[in-house]
C-alpha cells in the first residue's frame, strides 16, 4: 500500500500543477498578497522597542483578559444553544425550516451595529424582554460584561450552527439506528455515537464562532458600551487607542492577530476546510 | 421463542403487506429482488419504522400493535440486528463495539468488557479486541457485528444482507463461519437477502417477497420444486408458464397451448426444465404433442451448455449442447421449432 501510494501521489501532484492555468495562479497570488499585505503593514510599523511595556500595561492586559473571557463564554453559549438548533435544522423536517434557518443566521450577515441596536430594543432596560428581566430579576444586560457575551453570542453562533448542521447532515444515520437496536436510549446515542461522529464539525464550528466573538466590535459597542474592565474588549480598546495612542493600537492588533492565527494554524487541516471525518460505510 | 409478524407499512407509493413467522432455533431467509420491501420489513421488525396495521409479536408479547396502541421502541426490544455494512462504530475498538449494547443497558464497565471479550473469543477474534473497525477485514467486521448483536442476549436476531459487503472471494468462508455461529444462537433468526445462495446455505425456510407481498414461503426445496413467480423461476433457472387448464390443455395468457401428461383444471402453473426443451429446424415428426414455433432472441454460451432464449406464443429458455447449437447453426432472429415431452411438464394450481 505505502510503496504504491507514494509515486501515485507524486504523479497526481505533478499533473495538478500542469493543469492549473496561469491566470488562475496569478489571481490566487494576488488574493494571497491581498490578505498578507495588511499584516505586513502592521509588522512594518510596529513599535518593536515598546512592545513589551505596552503589552504588560494594565489597560492592555485588562482588555485582553476580558476579550478572552467573554469570547470563551460566548463560544460555550453558542455550543449549548447552537448544537441542539443545528440538530433540529438538520434532522427534523418541519414547515418553515428554511425560514427558521434564515432567521437564525441573519445576524451573521447583518451589519453588527444593527445587531447591537436590535439587541438593545429586545434586551435593553426598556426592551421587549429586557424590561421584565429588569423588573422581575433585576438583570440588566446592556453596558455589562454579560451584555458583551450576549452580543458576541448573537453574532457568532450562526457560524457554529451552519458548520454543525452540515456535520449532522453528512452523518450516516444508520450508525444511530444500530446503536438504538443495541439498547441505547436517544440521549446515550447522542453522546456516544452522534457527538463523536460530528466532532470535527463541532470543533470547526466552535473555533469559527470563537474567532468571530473575539473580533466582535459593532454589536458590542452598541449594546454593551465601551467601559474599560467591564465591556471594553480588545477590538474596542484598539479602536479607541487608534485615535489617541496609535502605537498601543498596533501592538494590541498584533496580539489579536497572533492569537487568532495561532489557533487557526493549529487546527488547520484536521478540522477546517477539509470537511468532516464522518464515518462512512 | 418465536416471531409472528403481520406487517402493513406504506412508504410513499410503496406498500408492504407481509406475514412472516420464525420459530426459535430456526433461520428464515426473506428473499426477494431489490425494492421488494425486504428492508422495510426488516426496519419494522427492528422497531426503526412503526407499522400501520397488523401486529408484531415475539414469544406472545406484542412489540408493535397499532390498534392496541403498543409500540416498543427499538432499544427496548429483545431484537438484535446485524446491519448491511455492519455499522461498527468507527471511533471504538472491536471490544468497545461489542460492549456497547451492554454499556447502553447499564452494565458496569468492567463486566461489560469481560463479557465482550468472551464474545469476541467465541467468534475467534480475541486477538483483535483492540483493533478499530477500519483495521478489520470484511469477514472479521461481520463477526464483530454478530458478537455485538448477540452480546445483548436477544430473542430475535435480524441479519440484513450479511454477506453483501464482502467480495466474492471471501464470501464462501464467511458464509460457512456465519452458519456455524448462527447455529449456536437458540433464538429466532431472520435473514434478509437477495442472494439465493445465502438463503440456501443459511436458512431452514425461505419467504419470497416481491413488490411488497409474500408470494411464496416454505423450504427452499419446496419453493424451487414449485416456483410461483417469475422471480423464483429465474432464481432456480426454470421456465415457468401461467395459464388456465381445460380439457387437458393449458392456455397461456399469451395464447399458447401446453399439453401436460396430467390434465389440469383452472388457473395453473406449468414448469419446464430448460434441458427438456428440444430444438428443431423444421416441425418434428413423431410423438411430441407440445411443438411451438419460436424466434431466437438471445444465445448465451456457458462452458458446456448453451442457453437459447426463445420468443413466441410459449416463451422459453432451452438448454442445449454446443454441438447441437453448431448443428442447428442458430443466430438471434432465426426461426426454430421447440418441443417438450408431456411428461417433462410439471403442473400445479396457481
Amino acid at each position: 500500500m505505502t510503496s504504491t501510494a507514494a509515486p501515485e501521489r507524486g504523479r497526481r501532484r505533478h499533473v495538478g500543477r500542469e493543469r492549473l492555468p496561469w491566470p488562475a495562479l496569478v489571481l490566487a497570488g494576488v488574493a494571497i498578497a491581498f490578505f498578507a499585505l495588511p499584516f505586513l503593514g502592521l509588522l512594518w510599523r510596529a513599535p518593536w522597542g515598546d512592545v513589551w511595556s505596552i503589552l504588560t500595561s494594565e489597560s492592555a492586559l485588562t482588555a485582553l483578559r476580558l476579550s478572552l473571557w467573554c469570547s470563551l463564554w460566548a463560544t460555550l453559549a453558542a455550543l449549548l444553544l447552537g448544537v441542539p438548533l443545528a440538530w433540529l435544522l438538520a434532522r427534523v423536517p418541519f414547515r418553515g425550516r428554511g425560514l427558521v434557518r434564515a432567521l437564525c443566521t441573519l445576524s451573521m450577515v447583518l451589519p453588527p451595529v444593527v445587531a447591537g441596536v436590535a439587541l438593545f430594543y429586545a434586551l435593553g432596560r426598556r426592551g421587549l424582554v429586557g424590561q421584565y428581566l429588569d423588573d422581575w430579576f433585576g438583570i440588566t444586560l446592556p453596558f455589562s460584561t454579560a451584555g458583551v457575551v450576549v452580543a458576541q453570542t448573537f453574532v457568532a453562533m450562526p457560524f457554529l450552527v451552519l458548520t454543525v448542521e452540515a456535520a449532522f447532515r453528512q452523518q450516516d444515520t444508520r450508525f444511530e439506528e444500530a446503536a438504538r437496536t443495541l439498547g441505547a436510549s436517544r440521549w446515550y446515542v447522542f453522546r456516544r455515537v452522534t457527538l463523536p461522529a460530528i466532532r470535527p464539525g463541532l470543533v470547526a464550528g466552535a473555533v469559527l464562532a470563537w474567532a468571530r466573538a473575539l473580533g466582535e466590535f459593532g454589536a458590542t459597542i452598541t449594546f454593551a458600551g465601551n467601559f474599560p474592565g467591564r465591556t471594553q474588549t480588545m477590538p474596542l480598546a484598539i479602536y479607541l487607542a487608534n485615535e489617541i495612542e496609535p502605537d498601543e493600537a498596533l501592538v494590541l492588533s498584533l496580539v489579536l492577530i497572533a492569537v487568532s492565527f495561532g489557533v487557526l494554524v493549529a487546527l488547520r487541516d484536521r478540522y477546517l476546510g477539509s470537511g468532516t471525518d464522518a464515518p462512512r460505510p | 421463542m418465536s416471531l409472528d409478524a403481520r406487517v402493513t407499512c406504506t412508504l410513499g407509493t410503496f406498500t408492504l403487506a407481509a406475514y412472516v413467522t420464525v420459530k426459535g432455533g430456526e433461520t428464515v431467509a426473506v428473499l426477494g429482488p431489490n425494492g421488494a420491501g425486504k428492508s422495510t420489513l426488516f426496519r419494522c421488525l427492528a422497531g426503526l419504522l412503526p407499522i400501520e396495521t397488523g401486529r408484531i409479536e415475539l414469544d406472545g408479547e406484542p412489540l408493535d400493535d397499532p390498534t392496541a396502541g403498543i409500540f416498543v421502541r427499538p432499544e427496548r426490544r429483545p431484537v438484535a440486528v446485524v446491519f448491511q455494512d455492519y455499522m461498527l462504530f468507527p471511533n471504538l475498538t472491536a471490544l468497545e463495539n461489542v460492549a456497547f449494547g451492554l454499556r447502553a443497558r447499564g452494565t458496569g464497565r468492567a463486566e461489560a468488557r469481560a463479557r465482550a471479550a468472551s464474545w469476541l473469543a467465541r467468534v475467534g477474534l480475541a486477538d483483535h479486541s483492540q483493533h478499530r473497525p477500519r483495521a478489520l477485514s470484511g469477514g472479521q467486521a461481520q463477526r464483530v457485528a454478530l458478537a455485538r448483536a448477540l452480546a445483548t442476549e436477544p430473542r430475535l436476531l435480524l441479519l440484513d444482507e450479511p454477506l453483501a459487503a464482502l467480495d466474492a472471494g471471501a464470501r464462501g468462508d464467511v458464509r460457512r463461519d456465519l452458519r456455524r455461529h448462527l447455529a449456536t444462537f437458540d433464538g429466532a433468526r431472520l435473514l434478509v437477502t437477495h442472494d439465493p445462495v445465502d438463503a440456501y446455505a443459511l436458512a431452514d425456510r425461505v419467504v419470497i417477497v416481491e413488490a411488497g407481498r409474500v408470494v411464496q414461503a416454505g423450504t427452499l426445496a419446496d419453493v424451487s420444486a414449485r416456483p410461483r413467480s417469475r422471480y423464483v423461476a429465474d432464481l432456480v433457472g426454470v421456465n415457468l408458464l401461467t395459464g388456465t387448464g381445460q380439457d387437458g390443455t393449458i392456455t397461456t395468457t399469451a395464447g399458447g397451448h401446453i399439453i401436460p401428461a396430467d390434465p389440469v383444471q383452472g388457473p395453473s402453473f406449468a414448469m419446464i426444465q430448460p434441458h427438456a426443451v428440444a430444438l428443431y429446424p423444421a416441425p418434428p415428426a413423431g410423438s411430441p404433442r407440445n411443438v411451438w414455433s419460436a424466434t431466437v432472441t438471445d444465445i448465451d454460451r456457458h462452458a458446456d451448455r448453451v442457453r437459447v432464449r426463445l420468443d413466441g406464443e410459449v416463451p422459453l429458455v432451452a438448454e442445449i449442447t454446443p454441438a447441437a447449437l453448431d448443428a442447428l447453426a442458430l443466430r438471434p432472429g432465426d426461426h426454430v421449432w421447440a418441443s417438450v415431452k408431456a411428461t417433462e411438464i410439471t403442473t400445479y394450481p396457481a
